[in-house]
């Protein structure tokens, strides 16, 4: 779930855009042109990943994945989900243009967090599928956690609301975590390039 | 899945140029993110249903995709009025609804909305090609742009993909519901899509390579800002500053 527009407080909009541009300013100087296409297009799948349903209860949730992406890309991750928010705000108004700092900074550091600290764990098959589990379940959490953040910091009235957000979050940590196992344990097999070879 | 319903057309919004409509968002949409007075951003969304209305779109889009945009509020307005300090109002049951509560949803729900409809009139008229070559034009890093146009340009293939795969998926008798079974294979449906844009990423990496690719992209569709143009970004521009003097006298009050 993005933040909408008008929510949050000045300060919070600043120290999140400088931090997205500080994150995406490292990503794009270690994005050589020859990489480009590649981040582009798993960009492109990212952003269908967030349009495939998958069901919960009586309800359904859409994927996110952001730990999946943050492993594979590492600090490119900024500017990836920085695109792909971009796209949303543009396709469909989901979060807005003034909130895309903040917007961005919540789901990627996290991402970049999985990439520092799942990605090594990846190449031995041992623990290869608790390391995907907990990388999808912890981005998702983090982000959350990250988003609370900003609703609480921005005003001491949302802190209620900040909670709501957390705990509504927990099952698609759940779900994420299982979705990102499932691919990473895929992905090992079939292309181990992609989650373990190394990367500039 | 239909992407850019609202970029065809003919009215002067569709027509002017994408560099101003972008300037025109980036100045008014702050001042109302950060207004706290009603006023202003009633005035606001008086501006933006102008707008909406001068791009003619179609009003039956335009009203689901606000529903849409609406979860998040929603959301507000199922916790604010019960958990926001202040003095109560009414009270249902053990339930006290608070006063600011409300007006705090009420503002944000007004915020959100009228930004929405900003977004809608002056960048969902452009079509992203066109945005991020008016972004490159602003001069944002062309690293960015590139990825922008990019990931745009293959959204729709990877979207195809993955319903090709999913079709094959229901084609097996695959019925989602809440289990392992049904978790697992949409692992192996997303990762199979990734593997296969990767490939596909690979491929087009090097025809381009081939074509001499250099960084630099060549737009068919012209860009030049006319009188016209100049004169819509001074309108803008000038609401806003009329919009944030109001909201700085209100605040005084």
């Amino acid at each position: 779930m993005h933040i909408s527009e008008g929510v949050l407080s000045a300060p919070v909009l600043i120290g999140g855009g400088v931090l997205t541009v500080i994150g995406t300013g490292i990503g794009l100087h270690r994005l050589d042109y020859d990489r480009i296409m590649n981040t582009a297009i798993l960009t492109s799948a990212f952003f269908v990943a967030s349009l495939v349903h998958v069901p919960i209860g009586p309800g359904s949730i859409h994927l996110v994945l952001n730990g999946l992406l943050g492993i594979i890309l590492g600090w490119a991750c900024f500017p990836a989900i920085l695109v792909a928010l971009l796209l949303q705000a543009v396709f469909f108004q989901f979060g807005g243009l003034l909130v895309l700092g903040v917007n961005t900074f919540n789901m990627a550091a996290p991402a970049l967090l999985c990439y520092y600290l799942v990605r090594p764990l990846l190449a031995r098959p041992k623990t290869r599928g608790v390391a995907g589990f907990a990388g999808g379940a912890l981005a998702i959490f983090l982000a959350a956690l990250c988003m609370a953040l900003s609703l609480a910091l921005s005003d001491s009235g949302f802190l209620a609301t900040a909670k709501l957000v957390v705990i509504a979050n927990l099952p698609i940590m759940l779900i994420e975590g299982i979705v990102t196992m499932f691919a990473i344990t895929f992905l090992a097999k079939v292309t181990p390039d992609l989650i373990t070879g190394s990367r500039p | 899945m239909m992407f850019e319903q609202f970029s065809q057309g003919t009215s002067l919004l569709h027509r002017s140029d994408v560099r101003i409509k972008i300037v025109s968002v980036l100045v008014l949409v702050p001042v109302l993110a950060l207004s706290r007075s009603p006023w202003t951003v009633l005035a606001g969304l008086a501006l933006g249903l102008m707008l909406v209305s001068a791009a003619r779109l179609d009003a039956r889009h335009l009203l689901r995709r606000l529903l849409v945009v609406n979860g998040f509020v929603l959301f507000l307005w199922l916790t604010l009025p019960l958990t926001y300090p202040g003095q109560a109002i009414a009270t249902l049951g053990p339930l006290a609804i608070s006063g600011p509560g409300v007006a705090l949803a009420l503002l944000i729900t007004l915020k959100a909305n009228t930004i929405v409809l900003l977004l809608i009139a002056l960048l969902a008229t452009s079509t992203v090609a066109d945005i991020g070559y008016g972004l490159e034009r602003l001069k944002l890093p062309r690293k960015l742009c590139l990825l922008l146009l990019f990931s745009y340009r293959y959204i729709f293939v990877i979207h195809q993909e993955y319903q090709r795969l999913a079709r094959a998926a229901r084609l097996r008798s695959f019925q989602p519901g809440t289990n392992l079974h049904t978790y697992r294979t949409f692992g192996y449906l997303f990762a199979m899509t990734l593997l296969k844009s990767w490939q596909r990423a690979e491929r087009v990496r090097q025809a381009m390579l081939l074509r001499g690719f250099q960084g630099q992209f060549h737009s068919i569709n012209h860009f030049s800002i006319k009188r016209g143009d100049l004169l819509f970004l001074g309108v803008m521009v000038a609401l806003a500053i009329m919009l944030a003097t109001g909201e700085t006298l209100l605040n005084r009050l």
